[in-house]
């Protein structure tokens, strides 16, 4: 096959490149990326009498247990996700959420606070993106991206079941080339396949000014618990972790049908930071008595993109999801459902030449890695929160006395949007330095010095934990 | 599979916004069915029902004008709520994300063209 190359060398390329009736489309990647963009392409095409064919190339079965089904993510889809894809007629149906999640519960090593949703509402989906674990004996619950995939292809569009081994151009249009085929020519190829893929490498080497994403590692472990076990002890809150363990930077533990995730970030990730995570006595009193925490049902270290790339686009070839442009650390999916909707609208309304996207779908990238540079001095001060003891206790103090005192919920809002990624950073960073949330931070600090003189010791179980109603 | 559900369940009955109120979300039904009554002189009439995958309330977050009608459970209902600040904030990022709303209240616009007709026939029949 030919190259890519960053010039378009001949007719249908530049402003002349649109979809038309019969144009064909590939979505290499059916992940929630792919599978969103391929659903509002053919939504959008409907809409406007356009028939088009859009094929997805993806090599695993999402409705299988293990490895062959797994994307590997902590599988939160976001309040603000959850209500977006209800607008855009995204059924979420109880057969693919696992579990409602109604609250957050942030636990120090100087006690806890739970942090509830308006109206006791489940607003946040804890899910599987795949089958679930290899030890899933009988599948309770849908895949997510099986879920996602199945509205695309309810629209028309046609699932490939095989991995791409090479991209490349064909007389002047992109194409691509699957195990012992033949190169198929497209009119678009849309690159959604995460970072855990060799394809990204390929792609780099075509010369259309695309460069893979910086990445970090993470850990995620899936515990077997039970559904009643994990009802009566971890139930619906999400529970995430300020704790002061050298290379680690967050860490939650999420709820899901019969299962429990864990989930961590941090500097060089490995099983001896999970370890001593798993070991810490504030996450032993989330977990049910007599846990164990080496009898894992599987675990994996994928990567993850924590910034973006510069160039997220090429003549009738555009990245979208974790392969373009993500958010820093919070609501990937999120993301993926904002680049792939966006791509879909610029190459329908606007043509997917080069220009186009730069005009079109770049303005959308560029709002999200502009607010992840925003986003990383927000993570500093909570980097801050995690080596400071006193800051913990000032934290718990005033979430706990918003609740108490009926005040309003401007630590606890902050909170609330930074562990759930409901808000854009910026609106968070703002509200951090609201001068009524510092003036009770000031005042917070008499109470906040006695104790640390005093020292205290964790709850024994979060339940105790103070609850705090926040508004978003 | 109670704990699955997104939203919050409404018991057979039970109000989820009542007509006059301010509003600032929007509703989408996740299961079961809602009622939607108009309060008038004390009796209520029945304007329509939703099922799932509907959105109801967008009316008070476009025309900033108090809740037009009260929504409440028909039989056991799960209810999903919408903010005003994200919806609207998606929209301008987004406009595309109108498209489904606009079609309901096309949709809407439709049928209450029929109920006008109809109920012209009913008055032109007595009139006659």
């Amino acid at each position: 096959m030919v190259g890519l190359s960053t010039a378009p060398p001949d007719a249908g390329a530049g402003h002349e490149a649109v979809l038309t009736d019969g144009s064909r489309v590939a979505v290499v990647g059916g992940g929630p990326a792919g599978s969103l963009f391929a659903y509002f392409l053919l939504d959008m095409a409907d809409r406007l009498g356009t028939r088009l064919a859009v094929d997805i190339y993806e090599p695993r079965l999402f409705e299988k247990p293990g490895p062959v089904g797994c994307n590997m993510c902590g599988g939160i889809i976001s309040e603000s996700l959850v209500q977006n894809l209800a607008v855009d007629g995204v059924w979420l149906s109880s057969d693919v959420v696992q579990r409602g999640i109604d609250s957050y519960v942030l636990h120090t090593d100087v006690g806890s606070v739970r942090i509830a949703t308006p109206n006791d509402e489940m607003r946040i989906g804890a899910v599987h993106r795949g089958g679930g674990p290899r030890d899933v004996a009988e599948a309770k619950w849908e895949s997510f991206d099986h879920h996602l995939m199945a509205n695309a292809t309810g629209l028309g569009a046609s699932v490939v079941n095989a991995r791409v081994e090479e991209v490349g151009r064909v007389e002047g249009r992109p194409a691509i080339q699957v195990k012992g085929g033949e190169p198929t020519p497209y009119d678009l190829v849309v690159v959604a396949a995460g970072v855990n893929t060799s394809i990204l490498k390929v792609l780099e080497g075509l010369g259309i000014g695309y460069e893979r994403p910086r990445l970090t590692k993470t850990l995620i472990r899936e515990y077997y618990l039970g559904a009643d076990v994990i009802s009566r002890t971890i139930g619906t809150s999400m529970h995430v972790f300020l704790l002061n363990i050298p290379r680690l930077e967050f860490a939650a533990v999420i709820p899901k049908g019969d299962y429990a995730t864990m989930c961590l970030l941090g500097e060089d990730i490995d099983n001896e930071l999970g370890d001593r995570f798993a070991s810490a006595p504030e996450v032993r009193a989330v977990m049910p008595e007599g846990w164990d925490a080496d009898g894992k049902s599987c675990q994996c270290l994928p990567h993850i993109n924590v910034h973006g790339v510069e160039k997220p686009y090429a003549d009738r070839v555009v990245f979208i999801g974790d392969s373009g442009i993500t958010r820093l650390y919070k609501d990937g999916i999120g993301a993926a459902y904002r680049t792939a909707k966006a791509a879909a609208r610029t190459a329908l309304f606007e043509g997917v030449s080069e220009e186009a996207f730069r005009d079109y779908y770049m303005p959308v990238c560029r709002s999200i890695s502009g607010d992840n540079r925003i986003g990383e001095y927000a993570f500093v001060l909570t980097r801050v929160a995690q080596r400071l003891r006193i800051m913990r206790r000032a934290i718990v103090a005033i979430a706990r006395d918003e609740q108490a005192n009926g005040r309003r919920p401007r630590l606890s809002g902050v909170l609330w949007d930074i562990f759930s990624g409901s808000a854009p950073y910026s609106d968070i960073f703002r509200r951090m330095f609201d001068p009524i949330l510092i003036a009770r931070g000031a005042a917070a600090m008499p109470g906040v010095l006695a104790s640390t003189v005093r020292g205290t010791r964790p709850a024994r179980r979060a339940d105790n934990a103070t609850s705090t109603e926040v508004g978003s | 599979m109670s704990v699955a559900a997104l939203g919050r369940f409404y018991e057979d009955g039970e109000v989820i916004v009542r007509q006059g109120e301010a509003g600032d979300c929007m509703y989408v039904v996740q299961d079961g069915e809602v009622s939607i009554v108009r309060e008038e002189d004390g009796h209520e009439i029945l304007v329509g029902s939703a099922g799932r995958n509907e959105v109801l309330g967008e009316m008070a977050i476009f025309d900033h004008r108090p809740r037009s009608a009260t929504i409440k459970a028909k039989g056991r209902a799960r209810v999903l709520t919408l903010d005003k600040r994200n919806f609207l904030r998606r929209i301008n990022e987004d406009p595309s994300l109108a498209f489904r709303m606009i079609e309901t209240m096309s949709h809407r616009v439709r049928e209450l063209n029929d109920q006008v007709v109809a109920l012209q026939a009913q008055l032109d029949r007595r009139g006659g």
